[in-house]
């Protein structure tokens, strides 16, 4: 059995969870710019990491033995930054900051600038590569750290993803445990059009991942999931997790056109407004 | 001491320095013999990884590894490291500034029989244009060993481009890199010739030749190429008036643009480049390509008749 989150954790998890919405929400209005869609879809994956299972501290941001985590698909900096704020790497006023000049908030992740960045990323399909490298690195210096990556599916679509992904299986990464934001829309559409990744536990399963899929908005299958894949030996796991894109906002749910699209300070506080009424 | 190509110099000096720093690990895409890393994994299995033919996971990986405090030595071809993987040189280990270091091989025509898709002439500008990126090219053996211990030193990405071809031994044991500063291999007055890798050994050929002809050349050796050494260009430029550049490169956005840039933004003078005249190469024995090229001792020698005639017209 793999231990399960309590009541009292699961209501932390969505408060927290609804905060890193709110400020996603907030920091997009403000910055007129940026990649709301994407962030709402993984923002229960970041909140249950953050505040439920990884190793890590603002008091101890550069730590050797921390847990790592990159956000490969860069562009949803916006959920990355909320959730580092949340744990209290940054000020949450700061995140108003984000896409303007001299900010340290740049659109997507800069690791130089920000404690609690683990890897620059933005430019598709390159982050896994890297989460490979720090599993490595903890495998020759025999830490018992663990490495958490979060992949876009639309993201699948670069072909350095399946380098990383045989990397990952052929040197048995079980200190790697990576996660697709499965919620089917990229750019131009629906993934499964503009160049169908599909069918994705399948492929991740025959390149020598453990696979796992779960509702990727369920806290406690999030948790599990995690539980689970550090339990497996040999090789990394990968948590094929459903999202909805736009998740928390209704006219965003599962619309395209959100996926960098800001919104009008009118529709911020709808939005904000909705997303309040959640707790109810 | 023989005759050594830079890559095997460079097996040798990473085996040496995995004796030294436990810290190393070295990465390769399936070239392990030809780079000459696997004397390195040979060594130190436990430290050394093939990624096998995937260039940009091989860039992404050593990211990560940098990241996570290991020091990272990755290689392939020049061509591949710095054109298939480009942009994961770029965003994932220049723009964090991480501690990876590249050693690229098979740099030039001089790969040869290969022929064009595997000769790279691009690299220098490639790279030297990526910030926070140090550039340097070694010219000979014992050149190539000191680069590699500086840069396992230095905090920063670093591309050192390696030949395939054996090169004659230019420095002696005592020689010591400097990154930034160029060394003097012979001293003139009417004009400088400024090379770098395998070109280095016709530039010092060619002042013996000129010599005959009534022209006093100073050569300079310019391993590093980025940051370049700007003071002893200008100072090449007043003192001699004149200035040649050589290289197994591209003439556009190499060592010749370098130098170039600094003379005309701080004393302009007839300047001539030796290079690949922005062509592709061919398949070829790397004697009967430089040849064909024009990278030899007696083109650097027109090549300063003409800049030395500039200067007196």
């Amino acid at each position: 059995m793999v231990k399960k989150l309590t009541p009292e954790q699961l209501e932390e998890l969505a408060r927290r969870a609804k905060s890193i919405r709110r400020n996603i929400v907030s920091m997009v209005t403000e910055a007129k710019s940026g990649h709301p869609g994407g962030s709402l879809s993984a923002a229960d994956i970041l909140a249950v990491l953050y505040f439920a299972e990884m190793n890590v501290s603002p008091a101890q941001a550069k730590d050797a033995d921390r847990d790592r985590f990159v956000l490969s698909k860069g562009h949803a900096a916006p959920v990355l930054y909320a959730t580092l704020a949340e744990k209290g790497y940054l000020p949450v006023a700061e995140l108003l900051t984000l896409r303007k000049v001299n900010s340290r908030l740049q659109g997507h992740p800069e690791m130089k600038a920000i404690p609690g960045v683990d890897m620059s990323t933005g430019s598709l399909g390159q982050g896994l590569s890297a989460a490979n490298g720090m599993a490595l690195a903890a495998k020759i210096d025999a830490r018992d750290y663990r490495v958490y990556a979060l992949l876009g599916d639309g993201e699948l679509e670069e072909g350095q993803i399946w380098e990383a992904a045989m990397f990952a299986a052929h040197y048995k990464l079980d200190n790697l445990t990576a996660f697709v934001d499965f919620n089917g829309l990229q750019i131009d559409g629906a993934v499964a059009e503009v160049m169908s990744p599909l069918p994705i536990p399948e492929k991740w399963q025959a390149f020598g991942w453990q696979v796992l899929v779960i509702d990727g908005h369920d806290h406690q299958a999030i948790y599990e999931a995690i539980q689970t894949a550090k339990t497996v030996k040999d090789k990394p796991t990968m948590i094929v997790a459903k999202t909805v894109k736009g998740k928390g906002v209704c006219k965003m749910e599962n619309v395209a056109d959100w996926h960098g699209k800001a919104p009008s300070r009118e529709e911020c506080e709808l939005f904000l407004a909705e997303l309040e009424g959640l707790e109810d | 001491m023989a005759n050594q190509a830079t890559r095997d110099a460079y097996g040798l000096a990473l085996k040496d320095l995995g004796e030294r720093n436990k810290n190393v690990v070295v990465l390769d895409a399936d070239l392990s013999k030809s780079t000459k890393t696997n004397v390195f994994a040979k060594a130190f299995p436990d430290r050394f990884f093939n990624v096998g033919i995937a260039e940009q996971n091989l860039m992404g990986t050593a990211a990560g590894l940098a990241a996570a405090g290991k020091l990272p030595f990755v290689s392939t071809f020049a061509m591949f490291a710095t054109g298939r993987a480009f942009e994961q040189i770029r965003n994932s280990i220049c723009y964090p500034k991480l501690n990876v270091k590249i050693a690229a091989t098979h740099a030039g025509l001089t790969v040869g029989e290969d022929g064009a898709s595997h000769q790279s002439v691009e690299d220098i500008a490639i790279m030297r244009a990526v910030p926070n990126m140090t550039v340097i090219v070694p010219a000979d053996g014992t050149e190539t060993r000191q680069a590699i211990d500086f840069a396992a030193e230095y905090q920063g990405p670093v591309y050192i481009r390696l030949g395939r071809a054996a090169v004659p031994d230019l420095f002696g044991e005592a020689y010591q890199f400097q990154l930034g500063k160029a060394a003097l291999l012979t001293d003139g007055v009417d004009v400088t010739i400024i090379a770098c890798g395998i070109m280095s050994a016709p530039a010092r050929q060619a002042a013996g030749q000129l010599i005959s002809r009534g022209i006093s050349a100073r050569v300079l050796n310019m391993a590093s190429i980025k940051p370049l050494d700007k003071e002893a260009v200008i100072a090449a430029a007043r003192d001699t008036g004149a200035i040649v550049t050589c290289e197994e490169h591209s003439i556009i956005g190499g060592l010749g643009s370098a130098v170039a840039e600094v003379v005309v933004e701080n004393c302009p003078v007839p300047l001539e480049r030796v290079g690949v005249m922005d062509t592709f190469g061919e398949s070829g024995t790397p004697g009967d390509l430089l040849k064909k090229y024009n990278l030899t001792e007696d083109a650097i020698v027109a090549a300063v008749q003409k800049a030395v005639s500039r200067k007196n017209a």
